[in-house]
């Protein structure tokens, strides 16, 4: 492996990492879920313990990680450029908000908006995915820059559509959510997006959106279908910057069409590339660091707002890659692709086969 | 019938005649030969069989299916696998991720089924895994089965290349000049190689080779390209002597 070595996180996490690997496979098996379980009671318990502003800064990462990860999925693995993830957001936003402010009320379900979040945010959700594959359906057709430039164009239409609706505040803005959106709830989704995002990855999939990557013609000259995956991928990310749309209405419970401007986008694009492409452990680093680093720099004023942009062009001029380029935390990935677990099995194969034939002429082991 | 059938298949670069009227006919299990001097066509008519390319004029025939028209990865379905003249592994790929990717068109699951982890996603994985690794460990890959592609040594990544196209099951395998870039221990192996894989794998090759060595010493059949058309066609003892091949392929003087 050639890539450059995580030495200082590594180092710091060196004395965790053997306490782990002395415990008996049985525990070490459930420490994940249990971990996430504490941390689950923990989020719950939150607002008694943590102050207003920083439950705040809590969801807000959350938030980000969602739409890290999903973004990270099209530019990250795919390699494509795709600079509107915000348009996305804002259609999740809208439709998760109509829902629990006149659709569900309307009904006659006003008292039971609390339980019905999780749906109206999955059906934010499914309408952002499906705009997606309304883009996805005609940018595709070539690669490169287009898919850049019909994102930008999208994220501005879907600003401009949103200012010209009269009907729900037009530039003004949408207003009378109740705040929905607690620790507790965002910690939920972010397990869930991180989960389900980490299966797609190490699937079928996700392997021919790596190939794309890599080599789109050697990808489509062994038996991939490089248009399904490139519209499943993309529809899929649209699907998660919509949840984190709803999130994000929930609880700032106020949204105009400034809050989803390019800005917005690029945000996401920064906290992509910092945290690393192609790796969800990336993404989570990269959003948590970047909103903890926007919130620390609040003394600065607008100059804030510069520290995003300058730092998008210094980590594509000196580290592509992020922080995590295409490295992986362990417990993100699954554990039947796990170095070990394959070394294992290609053990067990070769065993199994010395018996029976000879391998192909000057193989094995020498290289 | 035979298995690939290509008639008349011409095409053009903008004004630029790269391919004229080739014409091949190909019976299951034969290991065709082509030759040609640099920019005859050769792999050209590679890029136009396996759909990188539309042809201008002409019928590519598989089995029956008409393949001008499809896409690469529909007539790689059908069982026509190639590597590449320069190597094109995926880089930044595990050496068992590249072999795995050329699985994806016989995979059955759906997003969904992917995304739930549902039993039939870990099924199929397993499954792929076992079958991957089995390739590998056949192929003499087993070592470098979860090392990055491009730390793999030269030789070991065209033997790759191989394992990736071998990996979609083909039936038909288009190899460009696999010897390029090797030295000649290097090339009495794969001389092995490809006779080997064609007998464990039932194959039909057809080669692209400039290295004489390897065409003379394993093809039954040997056409000869210049300038996108086809000169000679013959048994390699034939185009050794054949007076036009010498004259486009070594010079007038040279001698064979």
């Amino acid at each position: 492996m050639k890539r450059p070595s995580l030495s200082f996180l590594s180092r710091v996490l060196a004395p965790l990492r053997a306490a782990y690997e002395s415990l008996p496979p049985p525990v070490r098996r459930w420490t994940t879920p249990m971990l996430l379980a504490v941390f689950f009671v923990i989020a719950l318990f939150s607002p008694s313990f943590i102050n207003l502003y920083w439950q705040q800064v809590l969801i807000y990462v959350g938030i980000n990680i969602i739409l890290t990860a999903s973004l990270n999925l099209v530019n990250g693995y795919m390699g494509e450029f795709s600079v509107g993830h915000a348009g996305f957001m804002a259609v999740g936003a809208y439709v998760a908000s109509i829902l629990t402010v006149w659709v569900f009320p309307r009904w006659g379900l006003g008292e039971y908006v609390p339980y019905l979040f999780p749906l109206a945010l999955l059906i934010g959700g499914l309408a952002a995915g499906l705009t997606g594959l309304v883009i996805a359906f005609p940018s595709f057709r070539t690669r490169g820059d287009y898919l850049a430039i019909v994102t930008l164009a999208w994220n501005m239409i879907v600003k401009s559509v949103l200012e010209n609706i009269d009907a729900i505040g037009g530039p003004r803005g949408f207003m009378g959510m109740q705040k929905l959106t607690s620790v507790a709830w965002v910690y939920v989704w972010v397990i869930i997006t991180i989960y389900l995002l980490r299966n797609l990855v190490y699937s079928n999939f996700g392997r021919g959106t790596l190939s794309i990557r890599e080599d789109e013609i050697a990808s489509s000259l062994v038996s991939v279908d490089t248009r399904k995956v490139k519209i499943t991928v993309f529809v899929v990310a649209a699907f998660f910057a919509g949840i984190a749309g709803g999130l994000f209405a929930h609880i700032i419970q106020f949204i105009n069409p400034r809050s989803f401007s390019i800005l917005k986008s690029t945000d996401v694009l920064v906290m992509v590339y910092l945290g690393g492409i192609g790796s969800l452990g990336g993404s989570i680093l990269g959003a948590t660091v970047y909103t903890v680093l926007l919130e620390l720099l609040r003394p600065l004023q607008v100059w804030r707002w510069v520290v995003g942009p300058l730092l998008l062009v210094l980590l594509m001029i000196f580290r592509p890659y992020g922080i995590m380029g295409m490295r992986e935390w362990r417990f993100l990935i699954p554990p039947e692709e796990r170095v070990e677990t394959v070394a294992a099995l290609m053990e067990r194969i070769r065993r199994k086969r010395e018996a029976v034939a000879a391998p192909a002429p000057a193989g094995g082991s020498s290289g | 019938m035979p298995m690939l059938r290509i008639r008349g298949l011409t095409h053009y670069f903008g004004g630029l005649r790269a391919v004229h009227d080739f014409h091949l006919d190909l019976e299951p299990g034969e290991l065709v030969g082509i030759i040609g001097p640099n920019g005859a066509g050769k792999t050209t008519v590679f890029n136009l069989i396996t759909g990188v390319y539309r042809p201008t004029e002409g019928e590519i025939l598989f089995n029956g299916h008409n393949l001008v028209g499809k896409r690469s990865d529909q007539i790689v379905s059908l069982g026509i696998a190639r590597t590449f003249q320069t190597i094109r592994l995926f880089k930044n790929l595990s050496v068992l991720d590249n072999v795995r990717i050329a699985h994806f068109a016989r995979a059955s699951y759906g997003v969904l089924t992917a995304v739930f982890r549902l039993p039939k996603y870990v099924r199929e994985e397993a499954e792929t895994r076992e079958r991957a690794l089995e390739l590998l460990e056949l192929m003499g890959l087993s070592e470098q089965a979860t090392w990055v592609a491009s730390s793999l040594p030269y030789g070991l990544q065209r033997r790759l290349e191989i394992a990736r196209a071998l990996a979609t099951e083909p039936r038909l395998l288009l190899l460009d000049e696999p010897a390029a870039g090797m030295n000649p221990g290097e090339i009495a192996e794969l001389m092995e190689l490809i006779q080997w894989i064609r007998q464990r794998f039932d194959l039909t090759i057809v080669l692209i080779e400039h290295q004489m060595r390897v065409v003379m010493g394993i093809c039954e059949r040997i056409k000869v390209l210049d300038f996108g058309e086809t000169i000679a066609e013959g048994t390699p003892v034939e185009i050794q002597n054949n007076p036009r091949v010498i004259e486009a392929y070594l010079g007038e003087e040279a001698v064979v």
